[in-house]
């Protein structure tokens, strides 16, 4: 990724020898085997260059943008300030694992049908942020939706279109419970 | 192991002991950025997230005891009723990412100056307790506990283990002043108790000093001029207690504002609070 002053790597093992440790994470419901990783590495990196997983994006590594937003525990989180070391025994669920074998989700249709994918970085972490405001609450007015997608910052600012799509499957959701994903 | 994972108190106070230099992980918002920007190499990681006991709160008709690990999500969620002014001030924490991870406990131990839960909970006299394997339990007056900028009195064997508040009757409201509604650090906020069960007006002012400061001569001058029974206070001496705040305040000028702009609207935001607090 970017080489801006940063981030997330390792530190130079000359200088100091690593501290590391081996152990699993539960990602997508899959058993992930992380071997002698740094202590330090936070989960997104973990995802990313460890395990091949980049739909998590990197961009701000400070949890201000919520390019990286996934599931743990069902919690929405910034994967940058996780821990990766101490989330064994989470249930990890990342934006590759919303879908149902390659089907999208309702929510990623929307986006696509709503235009709302521009560059498409912040895209991502946006899905997992709109699945986890429409499953808790499922009529949300406009100021919650503002407030519940504050933390996802789109830099190519089309936030017309990402608000019309949560409107889209909010209002399909509405007309269809059963068929939400 | 560089990692411990311990899954109750004295298992990591046990850790603490043993490593006096590990790090104690609780939200990881502050640690994971310090530690992803190098600005902090650990050698040994303390994760509290599996202590069941951290996350709890108790409600005595005298005291609110808020755990160390209980995030601004769940104050903003679970406790407006008790805490309504710092479920206030938790809303305005980060994004919901953040708040569903940061914890009351980090707030308290990174003791940012601009650390939006400190000025309610020195406003209300908080007691910040304390806990090693080898002394027990102390307990520090939040003004005591910060000792400046990101500085603190906890012992490298210690750990945050939660922070109380008397609980008291009457309005409150904090509010916050930054560049945009979210994922913010403040630029000035407060947090205004109109305390009826002593009929005192509290006041935390935060960003505005090297820690978190009240307004003592701004509050008693103001608690004399308030009606109790009506809650209601002359034009006059709302706007005295927001000029007496702007003067208690002890601003500094760095990339976020003026020491100028922040004494302005320190004030500002202490008389606005005060009035939200009263009837017109």
């Amino acid at each position: 990724m970017s080489d801006h002053s940063s981030p997330s790597r390792p530190p130079p093992s000359a200088a100091q020898p690593s501290v590391t440790e081996t152990y699993e994470l539960s990602v997508n419901g899959r058993a992930r085997s992380v071997p002698d990783a740094w202590i330090g590495e936070s989960l997104l990196y973990v995802l990313r260059e460890r395990l091949g997983l980049p739909g998590a994006k990197n961009a701000c590594e400070q949890g201000e943008c919520g390019s990286c937003s996934l599931y743990v525990d069902g919690v929405l989180l910034n994967s940058c300030c996780v821990l990766a070391a101490d989330a064994v025994d989470a249930d990890i669920r990342t934006v590759e694992g919303l879908g149902d074998g390659g089907h999208l989700t309702d929510v990623q249709q929307a986006f696509l049908d709503a235009g709302a994918v521009q560059c498409g970085f912040c895209i991502p972490g946006l899905i997992v942020t709109v699945h986890d405001l429409l499953d808790r609450v499922p009529d949300p007015d406009e100021l919650q939706v503002r407030e519940a997608i504050s933390g996802n910052l789109c830099r190519c600012t089309g936030y017309g279109r990402i608000l019309q799509a949560v409107e889209d499957v909010k209002l399909a959701r509405l007309a269809d419970p059963e068929g939400s994903s | 192991m560089p990692i411990s994972r311990p899954t109750d108190l004295a298992g990591a106070l046990e850790v603490l002991a043993e490593v006096p230099t590990a790090d104690v992980l609780a939200g990881g918002t502050d640690a994971m950025v310090e530690i992803s920007f190098d600005h902090r190499r650990p050698e040994h990681v303390v994760a509290l997230r599996r202590i069941d006991a951290l996350r709890e709160h108790r409600v005595s008709p005298a005291v609110l005891e808020l755990g160390a690990t209980i995030t601004y999500m769940q104050i903003e969620t679970e406790l407006a009723e008790h805490a309504p002014g710092l479920a206030m001030a938790s809303r305005t924490v980060g994004s919901p990412q953040i708040r569903n991870a940061g914890t009351i406990g980090g707030n308290l131990g990174t003791a940012s100056p601009a650390g939006d839960t400190l000025p309610w909970l020195l406003a209300m006299d908080a007691e910040v307790e304390l806990t090693s394997a080898a002394r027990g339990t102390r307990h520090l007056p939040l003004a005591a506990f910060i000792t400046g900028p990101k500085r603190t009195a906890r012992e490298a064997d210690e750990l945050i283990t939660s922070v109380r508040v008397p609980r008291v009757e009457g309005p409150q409201h904090t509010a916050k002043i930054g560049p945009r509604n979210a994922m913010v650090i403040s630029v000035a906020c407060v947090a205004v108790i109109v305390d009826t069960t002593n009929r005192v007006v509290r006041i935390g002012m935060g960003s505005v000093g090297p820690g978190p400061l009240r307004a003592t001569d701004a509050e008693a001058a103001v608690s004399e001029a308030i009606d109790w029974e009506a809650l209601r206070c002359p034009e006059a001496a709302i706007g005295a207690f927001g000029r007496a705040c702007a003067e208690a305040a002890r601003p500094i000028t760095d990339h976020r504002s003026t020491a100028e702009y922040r004494r302005h609207a320190v004030g500002v935001l202490a008389a606005r609070s005060l009035r939200r607090c009263l009837n017109a």
